[in-house]
């Protein structure tokens, strides 16, 4: 109540201040006026009267003074900071334009980073109660999770009591009918229970009933909120309505809600339910299906795994099989999402914290350099009257509003920092964590910047502050104290430094040093010619092209159609592309050696007969395929350099047969081709032996293009499309892109790329900051400084020398922290040395131009300072005494 | 500077804004009034330098303990009355009170010491 009455009384005060001052000057006067008149009546002459009844008021200015203060609110002194603080900036625009830069970047760093932590770590699983959400699989030796087979699903389904609800998952794609021809579409098959288990509803429509989950029900699908409003305009009567995929028509029952995502399947539009299985999924050792599910009450994890291990010994004692997946896991779904970059984020999290401490102390030791030369001024202040708190004042506000503005530019190189960051991250981190989309700045991250401002503005006002209350008026008048407080200063500062360097010299080498590595991986011998060629998926529907006789025809009409647009060379097929993944692989066997069961793998590809001309591999040795190969003539087999040097070392493998295992009956092909290695795995692994077969023999449905042409890839890449559709409509085709940009999209490339940019960045940022660091220490000692080298340069010290006293002081710090850094970074690089790739963890030239780098920008940055201390006039800097 | 021989005792501080509400019970009086009042009342042991009642005068106007306005005096001159209000009554008792629970307790040490 009574604070209330106080600022009610301020505030109208405040819209009426002119009038409260000239009454109290009427107030005043009265005063005066009526002791001079009883003074006069007193007997005295009116001069003397005039002269005592000021003396008996005593200072009038002082105490108008007072009463305005009184009446005065805090914010007003707080303005008057501000605007003196701002004139003093304006008066040296370096120092504000460094601080603030400084802050920027270093908040700006932390404020992106802690974005990607926010949106990983604090809400990766929008679902009901997510504490509760397992991923349950099968666990073999080779592999702590394994999928599950559809029978073992159903009988642990069947079997746990630990779990409320069970269910799987399994990626899959469709041909959607559309108005201009099949269009692939990512799509997700689940269980019935699939969504009530997550604790989802769709916003429309209804969730699979128990009907439609069981093998041979109804083709029923949910979209994703995102199918609903691209594809079919979120036409609320859709549901109920049939939607044409892989030329069956399903009925859409319901939407799903616009923020559902989930992470391991995260494109999926069309979720289905699995009630039909292939042939192979019908099998007890065909292991396809992840499960999610939702524990009981009072269930722990610990408890769930060992019923589930129960129940698979169980069901393994039940179904004897040769395959052995004798275990279990059960492990929260929040780390099975984000447990491989929780470390990893918190680890950057932790880096960029520490960089904005050492930026916020880095432009504390610049405001201190600052007040350094204004200690005159604010001795004077102190003279005139102005009380420590007030001159604290001065320092919090300059302090608080050099963090506000550092901040507010923060917040804007956050938001391009957050974009950079998202562009550079590995492809497969951002398919299984949707939740990156979801990094951006919101509540969390502007609570986040608040947060950082106050501290570093804290921070910022408090070391002023520090440094004066050591300080006494008169030692600042005199300019000659030696403050402990300025050589622990001096100290501290000195030691972060040399922190500073060797950190600047770590992280400069690992990028360095991964810059090389992404250059080396870019430049890897491939085996084939990567420029001028234009890729394409097409995917064939099985319920078209069913027979051999149409597939080939297809395969025909796509090369005649294809040679025929302009500048088209030549047109080969493959079942994967070239750079990607050593995946599918195959377990070869030999006919005639023993076998005992072990795992020789190679990569398998299905390929057209022109497709290793067009790529421009190299024949080593034998022939090619002619395309007249076909299901009637006997298996043949083209295989790459490695295959023949691991397993035909001492005799020529042309006119051998290799064999494999394929659905348990075996196949022999004779080899009839040797092939310089093609990389078909990715950049940075061993080439792995490969092996193609004709893709006449395997007839393919789903199948990668392959055009090489004579003018520039990308402008084919449309043509290309239109082509494939005037053969058939019903002909899905996606991902045209150009080889070069294949290869740069891929996991090897984005991985390298992403720690090379990041390591740069962070390796920038800790360069700025070393070098200001840097300068700020030389700059304050030089300004405590003045009067010795006054002294010195009297007595006869040449200007030379002078500039040596203060380079030699920055040339031993900068020595110092090198030989720390370069110490510390050879143990950095053997860390990373998993990510390097075709450099040494040790090299030299990599070391010495890093270290050539800093020393020479450590020289500049301790020549300002070094020239001012130069440039002191012996006579002025003694007179100062 | 020489200072006088006959220094008059300063006013204990703290005691300017009682003194001031004090002298107010009887009737409102403007600032002049209010610093004779005081003079006349403590036989002129007690002086103020006159202007620091002024910023006195704010704090209590600041604290709602007295109003001010604007009125004529005898000689026909503007001045600025202040009044007493109730809050300020009250103000006046605390401070009273705890002011002689301070006296009787000072007057108590200063006889045990010359006692001892």
């Amino acid at each position: 109540m009574k604070p209330l009455i106080r600022f009610m009384n301020k505030l109208s005060i405040l819209f009426r201040r002119g009038p409260f001052r000239s009454e109290l000057d009427e107030e005043m006067a009265f005063h005066r006026a009526q002791v001079e008149k009883e003074l006069l009546a007193g007997g005295m002459s009116a001069e003397v009267a005039r002269y005592a009844a000021m003396r008996q008021f005593g200072n009038s200015e002082k105490f108008r003074e007072q009463s305005q203060e009184v009446f005065a609110f805090r914010a007003e002194t707080v303005a008057q900071d501000v605007r003196f603080a701002l004139r003093q900036w304006a008066r040296y625009p370096s120092f504000a334009c460094t601080g603030i830069l400084i802050l920027a970047l270093g908040m700006g760093v932390s404020l992106a980073i802690f974005g990607f932590v926010d949106a990983a770590l604090l809400q990766p699983l929008p679902y009901a109660s997510p504490n509760q959400l397992m991923s349950v699989n099968e666990s073999n030796v080779e592999s702590p999770r394994w999928p599950l087979s559809y029978p073992d699903f159903r009988d642990w389904q069947r079997l746990n009591k630990s779990f409320l609800s069970l269910d799987i998952y399994s990626g899959t794609g469709f041909l959607l009918r559309t108005p201009s021809g099949a269009e692939p579409v990512a799509g997700e098959r689940v269980s019935g229970g699939f969504f009530q288990t997550l604790g989802v509803r769709p916003i429309l429509g209804r969730d699979f009933s128990p009907d439609e989950d069981r093998l041979g029900g109804p083709n029923v699908v949910l979209l994703s909120y995102g199918a609903w409003l691209g594809r079919f305009g979120g036409r609320r009567d859709l549901v109920g309505q049939t939607v044409e995929l892989d030329n069956q028509a399903y009925t859409v029952i319901g939407v799903l809600p616009p923020r559902f995502y989930f992470a391991r399947a995260d494109d999926a539009e069309f979720w289905v339910p699995i009630n039909s299985l292939s042939y192979h999924e019908q099998m007890r050792t065909f292991y396809n299906f992840w499960g999610v599910g939702r524990l009981r009450d009072g269930v722990t994890t610990q408890a769930a795994l060992s019923e589930m291990i129960t129940v698979s010994k169980q069901l393994q004692r039940q179904y004897p099989t040769a395959d052995h997946y004798e275990g279990a896991s059960v492990s929260p779904l929040l780390d099975v999402i984000v447990g491989e970059v929780r470390p990893v984020l918190l680890t950057l999290l932790g880096g960029a914290v520490l960089l904005l401490l050492i930026a916020c102390v880095n432009v504390a030791s610049l405001v201190l350099v600052r007040s350094e030369s204004r200690r005159r001024e604010i001795a004077v202040r102190g003279a005139l009257g102005a009380s420590p708190a007030r001159l604290a004042g001065q320092f919090v506000a300059e302090g608080l509003l050099l963090a506000l503005i550092g901040s507010l530019a923060a917040v804007f190189a956050a938001g391009g920092f957050m974009k950079l960051l998202a562009r550079l991250l590995p492809k497969d981190m951002v398919e299984s964590m949707p939740f990156w989309g979801g990094v951006g700045l919101n509540a969390h991250t502007g609570l986040f910047a608040v947060l950082i401002t106050l501290l570093a503005g804290l921070l910022l006002a408090v070391t002023p502050t520090f440094q004066l209350s050591f300080q006494k008026v008169r030692d600042g008048l005199a300019e000659g104290d030696r403050s402990a407080s300025a050589r622990l200063w001096r100290r501290l500062g000195a030691n972060l430094v040399v922190v500073e360097l060797a950190v600047a010299v770590v992280l400069l080498a690992g990028a360095g040093l991964l810059g090389q590595s992404l250059y080396r991986l870019l430049h890897v011998p491939l085996g084939f010619d990567p420029d001028h060629l234009a890729t394409l998926e097409v995917t064939a529907p099985t319920a078209i092209f069913q027979n051999t006789q149409r597939t080939l025809e297809l395969y025909h009409e796509i090369v005649r159609s294809v040679s025929r647009l302009p500048g088209v060379e030549s047109v080969g097929f493959t079942s994967t592309l070239p750079v990607q993944c050593d995946c599918p692989v195959d377990w070869i066997t030999f006919p005639g050696r023993p076998f005992h069961g072990e795992h020789n793998t190679v990569d398998e590809r299905h390929v057209s007969p022109d497709y290793l001309p067009t790529l421009k591999a190299t024949l080593v040795r034998g022939r090619l395929f002619t395309g007249a190969e076909d299901e009637s003539t006997p298996g043949v087999v083209v295989v790459n350099q490695a295959l023949a040097r691991r397993y035909f070392p001492d005799e020529n493998p042309i006119g051998h047969s290799i064999g494999d295992y394929e659905g348990g009956h075996p196949s022999l092909r004779r080899i009839i081709g040797i092939v310089d290695d093609v990389r078909e795995g990715p950049l940075d692994a061993d080439v792995l032996p490969a092996e193609y077969f004709p893709i006449n023999q395997t007839l393919d449905h789903d199948f990668d293009l392959v055009v090489r042409t004579r003018q520039d890839a990308a402008a084919l890449l449309p043509t290309l499309a239109g082509a494939i559709h005037q053969i058939d409509l019903n002909l899905g085709v996606s991902n045209e892109e150009t080889m070069n940009e294949r290869i740069d999209d891929t996991q090897a490339a984005r991985l390298h790329r992403f720690s090379a940019w990041l390591t740069g960045g962070f390796a920038a940022m800790a360069l700025i900051l070393s070098l200001t660091g840097l300068y700020g220490v030389v700059s304050y000692s030089v300004s405590r400084r003045t009067r010795e080298i006054g002294v010195r340069m009297a007595l006869g010290a040449r200007r030379s020398s002078v500039y040596l006293l203060v380079v030699g002081q920055a040339g031993w710090l900068t020595g110092i922290g090198l030989a720390i850094g370069l110490l510390s970074s050879v143990g950095a690089s053997l860390l990373i040395r998993n990510l390097l790739f075709g450099v040494r963890a040790w090299d030299e030239l990599t070391l010495g131009g890093v270290i050539a780098v800093l020393g020479l920008s450590s020289m500049a940055a301790s020549f300002f300072p070094a020239r001012r201390a130069a440039s002191v006039n012996p006579t002025d800097a003694l007179r100062a005494e | 500077m020489v200072r006088g021989m006959t220094k008059k005792p300063e006013l204990l501080p703290g005691t300017l804004d009682m003194l001031i509400l004090k002298t107010l019970t009887r009737a409102p009086l403007h600032g002049y009034g209010i610093a004779l009042s005081i003079k006349r009342l403590s036989e002129d042991v007690l002086t103020v330098e006159e202007g620091s009642l002024y910023p006195a005068l704010q704090r209590l106007l600041l604290q709602g303990w007295v109003k001010a306005e604007w009125k004529m005096t005898e000689t026909n001159r503007r001045a600025r009355f202040y009044r007493l209000t109730a809050e300020g009554r009250k103000q006046l008792g605390v401070e009273m009170s705890q002011f002689e629970q301070m006296i009787a307790a000072i007057g108590r040490v200063l006889r045990a010491a010359q006692e001892a």
